[in-house]
């Protein structure tokens, strides 16, 4: 009898606990990243010959309530066609019978490292508003994201702004909602309790945190959307006081004092990058003028110059 | 607002001002109310061409040297009537076409482009 080897048994163990995607189009790769439900790996397809991430549930002991809440991830996803969110190319199931999504694989990096290496405020609030403009269109189609963090965004290679992990979506049966052969019952898509809370505890709204399943709508992303807005500005040094309004705004304890929708949130960070005033803070006349004269700096200087050049040409005239 | 607006508003506040700043000049004093209307006029007429250039050429740094050349054109036309002060005319009439040229290419309405 021969033993194996250390580096032949590490092997070995690294293939049975890979899944086993013997029976699809798809070769395993490597680990991506592991969550609650799921883990991600990354996979080349045979046939398109191009590599996607591969979402497959964690545990070996499939119940149909877990299988079904992967199933409906992957339909809440592949429903949302939007450039801001990462699209599922295919779903199906392993020979284990776990249940496996393929989606987009995206180059980049996540918002919280694309922050720390990037300084500028105007970049990082225009990545903010694309989120902010993803997330409108999930509302809009009756999708609450739940989990919205630095952590589940992505900046692709080219700048693009991709929303991920929709695996605690809730569906609100929305009139947009276009879910044709399945009646919404449940407010919640997943049928979670009442008391369970999801999310993560930095970026989850106050209702959300009590575990008030039923009291979440859109505003509840809405808060997660302006904590992550405060973490992309807790470093800068001189920040505006529309700036800081909007992030208070759209953090509100109650619900009922946020942006009503995240596509409000956008106008408002749009405002604030064109320099226009913002909805969540009125000021006086001295900061309008002042506003103005920064938006205007080229003009009021050219202007400047005009009125100076007009006063020396008054004073050499002079007999 | 549309370009040749801006332009005829911003051309003839500029030319209200630099008419007015003909009061410094004690020869020219008795003549302040005439020297306003034309400098007035000739701020509308560059402002307007100004404008309407800017409308069909979107480049910034084409639509300033297009104000430069209208300002310092009708200054130069306005200094030969009056056959003295070329200076103290033609450098506030190009500064004024700088700063309408500037400014008709940065704001106003952009015509939405017609599908062919």
């Amino acid at each position: 009898m021969k033993w194996l080897s250390d580096d032949k048994l590490n092997y070995l163990r690294t293939v049975v606990a890979n899944p086993d995607f013997s029976s699809t189009k798809y070769t395993f790769i490597k680990e991506l990243g592991r969550g609650g439900m799921g883990t991600v790996y990354l996979a080349q397809d045979r046939e398109l010959n191009r590599l996607v991430a591969i979402k497959v549930l964690n545990t070996p002991e499939i119940t149909e309530d877990l299988r079904n809440r992967m199933v409906r991830e992957a339909q809440i996803i592949a429903r949302l066609e939007h450039p801001g969110i990462v699209p599922v190319h295919d779903a199906g199931t392993l020979p284990d019978g776990r249940v496996f999504y393929a989606m987009k694989y995206v180059r980049g990096s996540r918002l919280d490292e694309y922050a720390a290496e990037n300084d500028s405020i105007r970049d990082r609030l225009r990545k903010f508003q694309a989120v902010c403009d993803a997330v409108a269109f999930a509302h809009a189609h009756g999708v609450i994201h739940r989990d919205l963090k630095p952590q589940n965004i992505m900046i692709g290679s080219f700048g693009e702004v991709l929303v991920l992990d929709w695996g605690v979506a809730k569906l609100t049966g929305k009139p947009y909602t276009d879910f044709t052969n399945e009646s919404v019952q449940s407010v919640d898509g997943f049928n979670t309790n009442a008391g369970t809370v999801i999310g993560t505890r930095d970026y989850m709204s106050p209702e959300q945190a009590r575990g008030e399943i039923d009291q979440l709508d859109e505003r509840a992303d809405v808060y997660s959307l302006g904590a992550v807005l405060h973490f992309l500005l807790k470093d800068q040094p001189k920040l505006s006081k529309a700036a800081q309004a909007i992030c208070l705004k759209a953090r509100a304890d109650e619900k009922e004092n946020r942006y009503s929708t995240a596509s409000e949130l956008s106008a408002d960070i749009g405002r604030l990058l064109d320099a226009e005033p913002v909805s969540a803070y009125r000021e006086s006349a001295i900061e309008k003028a002042s506003r103005w004269v920064s938006k205007n700096r080229f003009l009021v200087l050219l202007v400047l110059a005009y009125v100076l050049m007009r006063v020396f040409l008054v004073f050499t005239s002079q007999p | 607002m549309s370009k040749p607006l801006i332009g005829l508003i911003l051309g003839a506040v500029l030319g209200v001002i630099d008419g007015l700043t003909a009061w410094f000049t004690p020869d020219a004093r008795s003549e302040l109310g005439s020297i306003v209307v034309g400098s007035t006029i000739k701020g509308i007429i560059a402002g307007i061409a100004i404008g309407f250039f800017a409308k069909k050429f979107h480049s910034l740094p084409i639509g300033i040297l297009f104000g430069v050349a209208i300002g310092a054109v009708l200054a130069y036309l306005t200094a030969l009537m009056v056959g003295k002060y070329y200076f103290q005319i033609i450098l506030p009439g190009t500064l004024v076409g700088l700063i309408v040229g500037f400014a008709t290419q940065k704001y106003g309405n952009t015509p939405a482009a017609a599908n062919s």
